[in-house]
């Protein structure tokens, strides 16, 4: 199928895509590497100066950043974790027989369709508002002090509402996989004499690594960028608490007017996500070829 | 008219020749077959002569015309693919009328020559239904009928049978056989079992490692096979071969005995053991381990009642030896 | 897992079911409830799943004050742009890398894929200023190019698995009957691609809608879509739980309305064809 002709149509196919692929990668990500080497400050046009490896040094020293490279560790590994653990739990239970399973899929799904800004506001008022919230009014149904989420324990609290939103892609996603699973295969193990164990460590698990895989990669490109559920929950804090590397650069350089600082703390951004990326695509690259 | 004529044709894969320089001259209306083992370069082959794949050098000639840079659509070939390429998001009917609307065809002849195509193949109850709700055997012959309707120079099959069972291959075997009596169109058929080979083919040419072992006709290549690879390929069981002192007896490497040649006598000079014996009731094929020889497969028509264990003796007939020189060519056909 | 099953195990797996995905699906059912309460009733306590007094009124209310249609037809309008916009360059890239593979295209896939993983506040501030610079902050043409490029990837690489999936003989049959590229494309490619198509397109339009970065950055009023909306209720309206149920049920509904009737395809494009 592939003739001289065909090769010749198929790169004039692909090149709009790489084109305003590649503009989209090297003409921002340019500007935002120049920019990191100057003072510059929204507040201040016209007063620019070539400011060297400076916002580099001050965006790195800044005891906020440590705190914000940890949080952002912590939100899309704590969320993966929940996800992960949780999506094969669920895809477990629902991969059974029961009554009414159409309906109880349309209810796990649905998280993933409601819009981060609603999550994070109906999770912060309605649920953990230690006065009005519902878990308020449980608390003291139940005879215990209420308990403010969103200030005693804000990283905590984000990484719940966020893993709420994910957990039903992941539960999807392993539930198709388990579906595919051979069930002649799983006869075979038990007629083998493997319990129920012993058919998920050795069956189960091996056939959904690669669900998992794709699971992990897409929502750590997610993971990686929350934004939105910080801005309308915990605004990053209290103090740094829940800032997270996204949410520190957009604090420094659009509510402090800090472009040079703003983007050295963009490119470093930019840099933790590639050595993640690093460890992804090898990841996935061996498990999608097969 | 569909004469095609191949010349100097090699084909590459970055360093890999899948294709050394072959020559091969295919004649107006004649059905030819290629075989051999999966990997030989057969389909390959015939994807060059569609067009479906670019020679690296050489030349393909249909009709008188030179057809190397052509486009598939071009060469007036129509191909019948191993998993019957249906499309299938259209009825039977559009199948098959689907080369008649890229001709632009006007609509009242495409419908006499789909409601054709459909009367010879049988289909005509099954014009509106999608290939999905076809049995294998059906979809073949809408395979088929797509590409009788475009009156190409000559069909191109590419394994066409290989998905269906063994009972259906053997009809559809013999439908593709009078369609090519009826149409008397070139047809080149590409397949890896010799029995289609035998049974279909005017010519046929066995193909091994790229390379073209023998062009000739099925009873050419039984009786005369050029070498131990034409000889092992054609026939079935599978011809028997000897090595050692007893093909140094008949002044040759390798001695070459169809088990059908073989007889199975009171005085015969060679001694063995049947291993096991197959029952066919046409026909018992029985696994003798002779002495000095090696296990030889042997065809005993009828029941004899021959058995497990017991020792018979055979003779090896004078006049259907094939004996073979050091390295596996004929020496003078069969002695 | 195994067919045998007992009635006492398909009772607790049952329960066991119904249970966790009532309190997955209670969130959104609680805000539904609330939206249709007084705001007196929303924040009763103890709480009342069932009020004396059902009422439309919080509804009304988000509408007057927010123009909730106004953003509402951004929404719609920034997430179909980018969507049909994203499908108009990603469907012949994918086609071509599907059909007329090259010994680069994985690398030019996992690179695509590699752009995705550029974090967006990498290129905040060169996109803020550029838009500023450009008249483009708060414009919808602005914000549909940005949701376009940041989710060409993806789209690409879901019409790639699905085209993959397209057996390459149905294409070299097309040829051999004479169809041209053109031709190839719309009577055979097309009518096969459809499915994955609308799969890709359903899922776009979900993270389109839901996008909730740019979408807040480069927006205030006009462009801004139903994201932006819900997060101007951040404070303090958010203690009028019944306006703010309304306005969240009105954010959501429409795109859950559509996710719900598109499951089916939804699974399969979520998976990213990785996983059959």
């Amino acid at each position: 199928m592939a003739t001289e002709q065909s090769r010749t149509a198929a790169r004039l196919m692909v090149s709009p895509a790489v084109i305003l692929l590649f503009l989209w990668m090297i003409v921002p990500l340019g500007m935002t590497i120049y920019f990191s080497f100057l003072r510059y400050n929204l507040l201040m046009p016209g007063m620019e100066s070539w400011a060297g490896f400076d916002n580099y040094y001050y965006f790195l020293a800044q005891p906020a950043f440590t705190s914000a490279l940890i949080n952002t560790l912590l939100l899309v590994g704590g969320v993966l974790l929940i996800t992960v653990v949780g999506g094969i739990a669920l895809a477990l239970l629902l991969d059974q027989p029961f009554k009414g399973q159409g309906v109880v899929r349309v209810m796990v799904i649905a998280p993933f369709f409601v819009m981060p800004t609603v999550s994070a506001l109906v999770w912060k008022n309605m649920f953990m508002n230690p006065v009005n919230g519902i878990f308020a009014h449980i608390a003291k149904a139940i005879g215990v002090q209420p308990f403010d989420f969103l200030s005693h324990a804000p990283l905590a609290s984000i990484i719940l509402i966020v893993a709420w939103s994910w957990l039903p892609f992941a539960t999807l996603i392993l539930l198709t996989a388990l579906q595919s699973l051979d069930r002649e295969q799983m006869e075979a193990a038990e007629m083998d004499g493997a319990n129920w164990i012993n058919r998920f460590v050795y069956l189960v698990l091996p056939h959904l690594t690669r669900s998992i895989t794709v699971v992990v990669l897409i929502q750590t490109i997610f993971l990686l960028s929350v934004f939105a559920e910080i801005l309308v929950t915990t605004n990053g804090g209290p103090g740094t608490a829940s800032t997270n590397l996204p949410y520190l650069v957009y604090a420094q350089s659009l509510l402090n007017f800090d472009v040079g600082g703003g983007s050295a703390g963009g490119i470093i951004a930019v840099i933790l996500a590639n050595i993640v990326a690093f460890f992804l695509m090898r990841m996935i690259g061996k498990n999608l070829e097969t | 008219m569909g004469q095609i004529s191949l010349s100097s044709v090699t084909k590459t894969f970055g360093d890999v020749t899948v294709i050394p320089p072959l020559d091969l001259q295919i004649n107006d209306g004649e059905f030819v077959v290629f075989v051999g083992p999966s990997g030989c370069g057969k389909s390959t082959l015939l994807r060059l002569i569609a067009g479906l794949e670019d020679i690296s050098s050489g030349q393909i000639m249909i009709d008188g015309k030179d057809a190397t840079d052509a486009a598939p659509a071009e060469r007036r070939l129509a191909m019948v693919f191993q998993s019957y390429a249906l499309y299938p998001h259209m009825s039977v009917r559009k199948n098959i009328a689907f080369p008649l609307k890229m001709a632009k065809i006007p609509q009242a002849e495409q419908d006499k020559k789909v409601e054709n195509a459909a009367r010879i193949l049988n289909l005509t109850n099954y014009l509106d239904r999608r290939p999905g709700q076809l049995s294998g055997g059906q979809r073949q012959r809408v395979a088929i009928g797509r590409a009788i309707v475009r009156e190409p120079a000559a069909f191109l099959f590419d394994e066409p049978l290989s998905n269906l069972d063994a009972s259906l291959r053997v009809t559809m075997r013999q439908e593709i056989s009078e369609l090519h009596q009826s149409l008397k169109t070139t047809m080149i058929y590409v397949t890896h079992d010799q029995v289609e080979a035998m049974t279909m083919a005017d010519k046929i040419v066995v193909l091994n490692a790229g390379n073209i072992e023998q062009v000739g006709s099925p009873l050419e290549l039984y009786h005369h096979p050029r070498n131990l690879f034409v000889a092992g390929f054609i026939g079935s069981p599978k011809m028997n071969f000897v090595t050692g002192a007893e093909a140094a007896r008949h002044g040759c490497a390798t001695l070459g005995v169809r088990p059908e040649h073989l007889e199975v006598t009171a005085d015969g000079p060679w001694q063995g053991v049947i291993g096991l014996a197959e029952h066919l009731g046409s026909d018992t094929f029985l696994k003798v381990q002779v002495e000095g020889v090696g296990d030889l497969t042997v065809r005993v028509a009828g029941e004899q009642g021959l058995h497990h264990g017991q020792t018979i003796r055979l003779t090896p007939p004078a006049d259907k030896l094939y004996r073979f020189d050091k390295g596996g060519l004929a020496i003078g056909g069969a002695a | 897992m195994a067919r045998k099953t007992t009635p006492a195990k398909t009772a607790v797996v049952t329960i066991a079911a119904w249970t966790i995905g009532f309190l997955i699906f209670f969130p959104i059912l609680w805000i539904i409830i609330l939206s249709f309460k007084t705001e007196g009733d929303a924040i009763k306590s103890p709480l009342q799943v069932l009020t004396s007094g059902w009422t439309l009124h919080s509804y009304a209310e988000v509408q007057t004050r927010s123009n909730y249609a106004l953003h509402f037809w951004n929404s719609v309008i920034l997430s179909l742009g980018s969507t049909v916009l994203a499908l108009v360059i990603a469907i012949p890239a994918a086609w071509a890398m599907a059909f007329v593979p090259g010994k680069r295209t994985k690398d030019l896939l996992m690179w695509m894929l590699s752009t995705k993983m550029m974090p967006a506040v990498g290129v905040l501030v060169p996109m803020y200023l550029l838009f500023r610079d450009f008249g483009l902050l708060d414009s919808r043409i602005g914000l549909v190019v940005v949701l376009t490029l940041i989710n060409l990837p993806i789209v690409i690489w879901m019409l790639y698995t699905y085209f993959k999936e397209i057996p390459g003989e149905i294409l070299e049959a097309a040829r051999m009957d004479g169809a041209g590229l053109k031709s190839e494309i719309l009577y055979v490619l097309t009518p096969m691609a459809v499915p994955g198509i609308a799969s890709t397109l359903l899922l776009n339009i979900i993270l389109a809608w839901n996008e909730a970065f740019w979408t807040l950055q480069l927006t205030t009023k006009n462009a801004a879509p139903l994201t932006q909306f819900i997060a101007s209720y951040s404070s303090p309206e958010g203690l009028f739980y019944a306006k703010l149920s309304a306005a969240s049920t009105m954010a959501i509904a429409p795109i859950l309305i559509l996710g719900w009737f598109s499951q089916k395809q939804l699974v399969r494009g979520l998976t990213f064809g990785a996983v059959k």
